[in-house]
């Protein structure tokens, strides 16, 4: 009585396409993973701990050997120690823990920038130098990369196991998360927050490459206009340009070198110039006015997508000078006082 | 194997004539009554009705995830299953378990009382727990809902076109039936306590679900209010959560899990009391470290209201909560590490035997202390990045609310059972039950720890085929499971009628329950008792019982 050849064979083959532990593709993984080794540690010695006693005394004090009970009150020492055993360890696993989160939540100065925007049911990567990709996100080995990531509906969260880290992705707010991959190969990204009907299938693969084979896959893969480039457009048709020339007469604040700076609000209160102050600028102008400078600002609010806005922060992070600001303004503005050569036809 | 059950001689063994059960008759005596036990019965028959249906919605979902492909039904109804499954075993199943079921019965009588302090609102509260149900089974035949259990905004408030408002209302009723059996519970145990039944005479089982009555009390009307703008919001679009109208999606989370997180402690904690009455008899001893096991209820409920961002942790909250959150986490852990050494040492110089309860309690101080030590994971910050959404934290609160509290209401339904009816289920039988219940949640849940760490998100239609095996695993355990939970079910209800005769202290247990007749009646005591012992004295239960027989002989 065998087990037939071909059941065998797929057996085989399926028990071996099986995983059992994630790879570690990321600097940051070997870390997780002493901590989860500590823990199941502490797990296994717990539950042998529990386990032995159990079983011992079922064994000793079982009432054929044992009939009459000797009634304990209890022990302080006894109750002491194994309320301040389990208290200590537990300690030791919360600055670990801490320690851990604060490595993977912190990321280096030197991290390269990469956008992702979340929505029902994609993941979407804007890199700087203008490549979108869709469920997918190439990076570089051996370089820190910052994910700025964004959700335009519900949450989401940005998951790659094999790095072990993972985020929420909130609309209305930025949040960032940071890996430094290891390993050249493709790794699951996984949405992990419940986010409606194709939950489980925003799902992507990050490829990780050699810094050779990146380089060739920028050039070979760019849509030819990098974010900044789109923002400046944005910036321009918006007529963000018509008050935020830099001019002395301007009615909106000079955004050249803003980004990083200190600023003072009308409120009284000063605020950090970041990536998610900016984009809240444009959404909800009235709540942040430059000090010295009057409400007159509209609200942006549903006008401009997600990707828009990264398009306008990744602009305005680059901006030195004005000079190209009021090149493009005096072009749009001498083409309106200019007659029309054809009335009706819009150039 | 001897066994401590003493059963009366059967052959000249009778019920008591008159008892709560057939003191009155006809349907109306049951749903217009105001007696406690008999409100126990109604809700033990409803959360049992509720647990299958929840139960059916499990297996659904394991059959979905034999295969990686999403091939037995739609995604939409694949989120309609863990949804229901979700709201069900949580808000009709679990929180009501233990304590309305056997607290009901048993927290008056335990002190020495007539009934609870309010007998009215006490069957108002089964009435509102049934029209929340009846709202959930309406929103699932008009066609489901498909938030969660979670409802996270802004899914639940502005993306999805299914039942939400009706099962929120159903959640929002079956709220107000939790707030008012705790309100019962906590007045029952200050102002009619027996004469003599100090605080430190009561048993541990009622130290117990006074605790949870706090948690129901104060926690109850935040998730009430959570799901009142949540209500709001999707109909006449206020915007407290929604980021285009100013409002915080975060916010949400913060009121949502303000209460449940405390409603883990409201379902596990009424467990722990069963757990300590049941190790307690059947080692014959007093609890080892009475005080430090019922002031360990009290902390764990005072603790347990402030812990509940860490399941924000991911979600952008700054670092400090993250780090105050992250270290009351591990404190709220410790006060269970000590309940758990507390009852393996009752164990210590006792004299042991091995009936059903026993055995189930077993089980949950076994899998429980797994669920417990893996919840420390999850507490600990960085560690929760990579675990936190994955099939770890389904594993996590599977052991500790599977492994632990449905362990733990089996448990007690089997010690009580003999009082609640008069009859006795058959010990082998339900020995093997037990048995099977222990096999087969290790087989479906052991696998998923596994798959957490591999990265398989939770809540997924579909998953990558490397993860197959360990869900095949899985599915087959749940089949285990699932006739581990049909047995006692059949069982107990053949033992309704031809059950051995129970006589009134079948385990020879101390409470004051097994000093009146089984099934008790109507008024539990015909006269007060006076207590002027402590709780689980067996030596005094010995030398009573020795007295009784040089005086009859």
């Amino acid at each position: 009585m065998g087990i037939s050849p071909v059941l065998w064979q797929f057996l085989i083959k399926w028990l071996h396409a099986s995983a059992l532990f994630p790879a570690e593709a990321s600097t940051i993984a070997p870390y997780a993973d002493a901590l989860y080794f500590f823990l199941l540690l502490m797990t296994l010695v717990g539950t042998v701990i529990v386990a032995i006693l159990l079983v011992t005394f079922s064994i000793r004090y079982r009432a054929e050997k044992n009939p009459v009970a000797t009634q304990i009150e209890g022990s302080t020492l006894l109750e002491a120690t194994w309320t301040i055993i389990p208290l200590a360890i537990f300690l030791v696993v919360f600055v670990w823990g801490a320690l851990l989160y604060f490595r993977i939540y912190n990321p280096p100065a030197n991290a390269m920038n990469i956008y992702i925007v979340g929505k029902q049911w994609m993941w979407k990567a804007e890199h700087p130098g203008g490549q979108h990709e869709i469920n997918a996100l190439h990076v570089p080995m051996g370089r820190p990369v910052q994910l700025t990531m964004i959700s335009q509906d519900v949450f989401h969260s940005f998951s790659i196991p094999d790095f072990r880290v993972k985020r929420e992705v909130i609309p209305g707010r930025y949040t960032t998360v940071w890996f430094n991959a290891t390993t050249p190969g493709t790794y699951h990204i996984f949405c992990t927050q419940y986010c409606g009907t194709l939950h489980s299938g925003m799902i992507g693969e990050v490829t990780v490459m050699t810094p050779a084979d990146y380089e060739k896959w920028t050039q070979d893969s760019t849509s030819g206009m990098s974010l900044a480039q789109n923002g400046e457009r944005i910036f321009a048709s918006m007529g963000c340009n018509a008050c935020h020339n830099g001019t002395a007469a301007a009615r909106g604040p000079n955004l050249a070198g803003v980004y990083g700076s200190k600023l003072q609000l009308t409120d009284g209160s000063q605020i950090l110039v970041d990536d998610a102050y900016l984009r809240e600028a444009i959404l909800s102008p009235s709540q942040h006015v430059t000090a010295g400078f009057a409400p007159i600002m509209p609200t942006y609010q549903g006008q401009i997508s997600e990707e828009g806005l990264i398009d306008l922060v990744e602009y305005l992070k680059n901006l030195n000078s004005n000079y190209r600001v009021q090149q493009t303004l005096n072009t749009s503005q001498s083409n309106a006082t200019a007659p029309d050569t054809a009335p009706g036809v819009k150039p | 194997m001897s066994t401590i059950l003493s059963l009366p001689d059967q052959r000249t063994a009778t019920l008591p004539k008159k008892n709560y059960l057939n003191n009155e008759h006809g349907i109306l005596s049951w749903l217009l009554t105001g007696d406690h036990k008999r409100i126990a019965i109604l809700y033990l028959i409803s959360i049992t009705f509720f647990f299958f249906i929840g139960g059916a919605f499990a297996g659904l979902i394991r059959l979905e995830l034999l295969t990686p492909q999403p091939d037995l039904v739609a995604s939409d109804t694949y989120n309609k299953f863990f949804t229901m499954h979700g709201i069900i075993m949580i808000f009709l199943f679990l929180v009501p378990s233990v304590p309305a079921t056997l607290g009901n019965f048993l927290i008056p009588i335990m002190l020495g009382a007539r009934d609870l302090a309010f007998p009215k609102i006490n069957l108002l509260s089964w009435y509102l727990y049934i029209i929340g149900g009846t709202l959930t089974l309406t929103a699932l035949v008009l066609g489901g809902v498909d938030t969660g259990w979670t409802f996270t905004t802004p899914l639940s408030t502005h993306y999805l076109n299914t039942h939400v408002v009706t099962a929120a209302t159903a959640i929002f009723i079956a709220g107000f039936s939790s707030i008012f059996t705790g309100l019962n519970f906590i007045v029952t145990i200050h102002r009619m306590r027996a004469p003599g039944m100090s605080w430190f005479r009561m048993p541990l089982f009622v130290w117990a679900n006074y605790a949870a009555s706090l948690l129901m009390v104060l926690g109850t009307p935040v998730l009430a209010i959570a799901i009142v703008l949540v209500a709001l919001e999707r109909t006449i679009g206020i915007g407290i959560f929604d980021p285009t109208k100013g409002g915080d999606p975060l916010l949400f989370q913060h009121l949502f899990w303000f209460y449940s997180h405390p409603a883990v402690y409201i379902m596990i904690l009424p467990g722990m009391g069963v757990i300590s009455e049941v190790i307690s008899t059947f080692s014959r001893k007093r609890i080892f470290g009475y005080t430090a096991v019922a002031f360990s209820s009290v902390a764990i409920a005072v603790f347990g209201f402030f812990v509940w961002a860490h399941h924000m942790f991911i979600m952008g909250v700054s670092n400090y909560s993250a780090l105050v959150f992250s270290l009351l986490t591990m404190l709220v852990a410790v006060p269970s590490a000590i309940k758990t050494f507390n009852w393996s040492a009752t164990l210590y110089k006792g004299s042991l035997t091995f009936e059903t309860p026993m055995l189930y309690a077993f089980g949950f101080i076994g899998l429980f202390t797994i669920g417990g030590l893996t919840g420390v994971f999850l507490g600990s910050l960085g560690m929760d990045i990579h675990l936190t959404e994955t099939y770890f934290i389904v594993a996590h609160f599977h052991f500790v609310m599977v492994g632990g509290m449905l362990m733990a209401f089996l448990a007690g339904i089997h010690f009580w059972w003999p009082k609640m009816t008069g009859r006795m289920y058959p010990e082998s039988l339900s020995k093997l039950a037990a048995v099977v219940t222990f096999i087969g949640f290790i087989l479906t849940f052991m696998p998923q720890f596994i798959l957490g760490y591999l990265g398989m998100p939770r809540r997924y239609h579909a998953y990558p085929p490397e993860f197959q095996v360990l869900n095949v695993l899985s599915t087959a355990g749940a089949t285990v499971l699932g006739v581990g939970y049909m047995l006692p079910m059949l069982y107990l209800a053949w033992s309704l009628k031809y059950g051995a005769i129970a006589g009134d202290n079948p385990w020879q247990a101390t409470g004051l329950e097994w000093q009146i007749t089984s099934p008790p009646p109507t008024e539990n005591f015909h006269e007060i008792p006076i207590v002027d012992y402590e709780a689980y004295d067996y030596e005094r239960l010995e030398k009573m019982k020795k007295h009784e027989v040089t005086t009859v002989g």
